[in-house]
């Protein structure tokens, strides 16, 4: 990983997102799917952490080669500072961070599965994919037109697409699991890459996991610092020899996870517990763990 | 005049007067590829307790103005395991180790401790007193006096280190604690600890932390600091103490200097800047070179206080 200022050689509106092209060579280098690159926000008395986002595109060759980009969904102070940001500014870039995705080492047929723009990381990994001569599908889930990333795009990174969203105004109305089993029988799919909130992961793994097809899904977790330092952003894991779980940083040890091995009950509690429980550990907890 | 950044906290020497605090530094790993860590005066290891902990459940951090609100819960791979995987990494990256030490119990602090006095490679010991105590209904330990008193003594006996206790601010007798710390023990202070806080998602109607009450860190306490700093250092002018809550640059690390502090611990920026220690550093030198003094410790006399400002600042405890 890097530390660079980088400059901005493109920033535009693309449908209700927003996309930056930097140019950074030393992170474009080596970033693969997956990974994401740490930006800072600007210095004035106001404190405001760095903001995080999954590289969509880095490229290595060609008329673009040393550039990387990344899309995001402006939300909120940072996110909104940064879609008002012009070419030829500067931005401080920590990058590639976190780790990538795994391909496949057979030729497999590779189902992609993203909602909103969890995309970002889906597109570079179907790039990649077919760059190694694997079949890529894609199912790309959004709430609405607006939030249906780069379509045409898509059609061309792969061999069949289907576009869900929530209002029915593009593609088939629903979610994406409401396509994903569909899809994976009629195209024979042996293997599935994801990205997401957390609740859609958790219906594609859970079809991953009662299906027996090998996934990986690459979680979206408010980071803090997005190197390793602070410990906010964990998932809980469990351990490979099955003796309990640990809280792993999205940022270091993912953002790519097994699904069979998130401890989905736990995680998705954060979402929905009223009253916290006590942190665990102290004394150690382990009755929580499912039978 | 040729300046230097050493400092000496009655016996602990560091190389510069900025150290990195506890719970922001990672394991040393993470740091390595993107600071010039040499430059570190230092680095406060997350706090360890004697058996692993996982810590809270997310969210664990929260966005506030001038802060974050945290609520991380002391995950750490337990003082065994940090003996043996990190430790050894740190040692070899070559700047100044202090381990923070955390527990439940009295006893948690000693197993703790007892592991630490068998290894070589730290500077000093830094007593976390803000984990809650089960021995006294799951108040902070810091809630009262004589049990402060009760842990820091119990890790400084054990300790071949020096030991510095870490206060929070918002304490009513914040000057009648730090000195019952030295008393049992403690050879310094470090002052503050994050300040409890709290934040609500008024969307969903729910707090934005899992632990619900947090820390607040950040530039949003550090005139809270400065001042307990403030107070303390003009009550015990011989106890050296880490100055520590909000520090983001140089400007900010000279305020806790001339406040009184020996040293001084930045967190939160870290977070955002992995430069920031390398960067304070640097702006301290340049300071010290404007006004003509020598090292930072020349900075600790330096404030400007009519007799009755001074006379207020200590009667304020």
């Amino acid at each position: 990983m890097r530390r660079v200022r980088a400059e901005i050689l493109n920033a535009r509106k693309l449908g209700a997102f927003q996309s930056i092209t930097l140019v950074a060579p030393e992170i474009a280098e080596r970033a693969r799917p997956g990974q994401f690159v740490s930006v800072a926000m600007p210095e004035d008395r106001r404190f405001i952490l760095r903001r995080h986002f999954s590289i969509h595109q880095a490229s290595r060759r060609g008329g673009w080669a040393g550039t990387l980009e990344f899309v995001f969904d402006p939300q909120g102070p940072g996110t909104d500072w940064l879609a008002e940001a012009k070419a030829h500014q500067f931005l401080d870039v920590i990058g590639p961070l976190g780790k990538a995705f795994a391909y496949p080492r057979a030729p497999s047929n590779c189902l992609l599965v993203s909602e909103s723009h969890g995309a970002n990381s889906i597109f570079f990994l179907a790039q990649e994919l077919r760059a190694r001569g694997k079949r890529v599908d894609m199912v790309l889930g959004a709430s609405g037109e607006g939030h249906v990333f780069k379509p045409i795009e898509a059609k061309r990174l792969s061999q069949t697409i289907v576009i869900v969203t929530a209002d029915g105004s593009m593609g088939e109305r629903g979610s994406v699991m409401d396509v994903v089993p569909k899809v994976a029988q009629s195209v024979g799919t042996e293997v599935i890459y994801a990205a997401g909130p957390r609740r859609m992961l958790r219906t594609v793994a859970e079809f991953c996991i009662e299906q027996r097809i090998p996934a990986q899904v690459a979680v979206e977790e408010e980071m803090a610092c997005g190197t390793g330092l602070c410990f906010t952003c964990v998932v809980p894991v469990i351990r490979k020899d099955g003796s309990g779980y640990d809280n792993l940083r999205a940022c270091t040890e993912g953002p790519v996870f097994n699904p069979a091995r998130v401890f989905w009950d736990r995680w998705m509690s954060d979402e929905t517990r009223a009253v916290p429980t006590p942190p665990e550990g102290f004394p150690p907890v382990v009755s929580s763990w499912p039978a | 005049m040729k300046q230097s950044l050493a400092v000496d906290l009655a016996g602990v020497r560091l190389a510069s007067p900025v150290v990195a605090a506890s719970g922001c530094a990672g394991t040393g790993r993470e740091l390595a590829g993107l600071a010039d860590v040499r430059r570190l005066g230092g680095l406060v290891t997350r706090s360890l307790t004697f058996e692993p902990s996982r810590g809270w459940p997310g969210p664990r951090v929260a966005e506030t103005a001038s802060g974050i609100l945290t609520g991380v819960g002391l995950q750490n791979p337990g003082v065994r395991e940090f003996v043996a995987e990190d430790l050894p990494r740190l040692v070899k990256a070559g700047f100044p180790i202090v381990a923070s030490v955390a527990g439940a119990s009295l006893q948690g602090y000693i197993r703790a401790a007892s592991i630490l006095r068998d290894e070589s490679g730290f500077v000093a010991l830094e007593v976390y007193l803000s984990a809650p105590d089960d021995e006294n209904g799951g108040l902070p330990f810091y809630a009262r006096i004589d049990r402060m008193a009760e842990v820091v003594g119990a890790v400084s006996r054990l300790s071949t280190v020096p030991v510095f206790a870490k206060l929070p601010a918002l304490l009513p007798d914040l000057v009648p604690a730090a000195r019952a710390c030295v008393r049992a023990g403690a050879h310094g202070l470090t002052l503050i600890d994050a300040v409890p806080g709290m934040a609500v998602d008024v969307r969903r109607l729910r707090p934005r932390l899992g632990a619900v009450v947090g820390g607040l860190s950040g530039p949003a306490i550090r005139p809270i600091a400065v001042a307990a700093v403030f107070r303390v250092a003009q009550a015990l002018p011989e106890v050296p103490i880490m100055g520590v809550g909000g520090i983001a640059t140089a400007e900010d690390a000279v305020e806790f200097l001339l406040a009184g502090a020996w040293a001084v611990q930045v967190g939160t920026a870290l977070i955002v800047n992995p430069s920031a220690p390398t960067e304070i550093a640097q702006g301290i030198a340049q300071y010290l070179k404007a006004k003509g003094l020598a090292s930072p410790g020349d900075l600790r006399e330096r404030l400007r206080l009519s007799g009755e400002r001074a006379t207020r600042g200590v009667s304020a405890s």
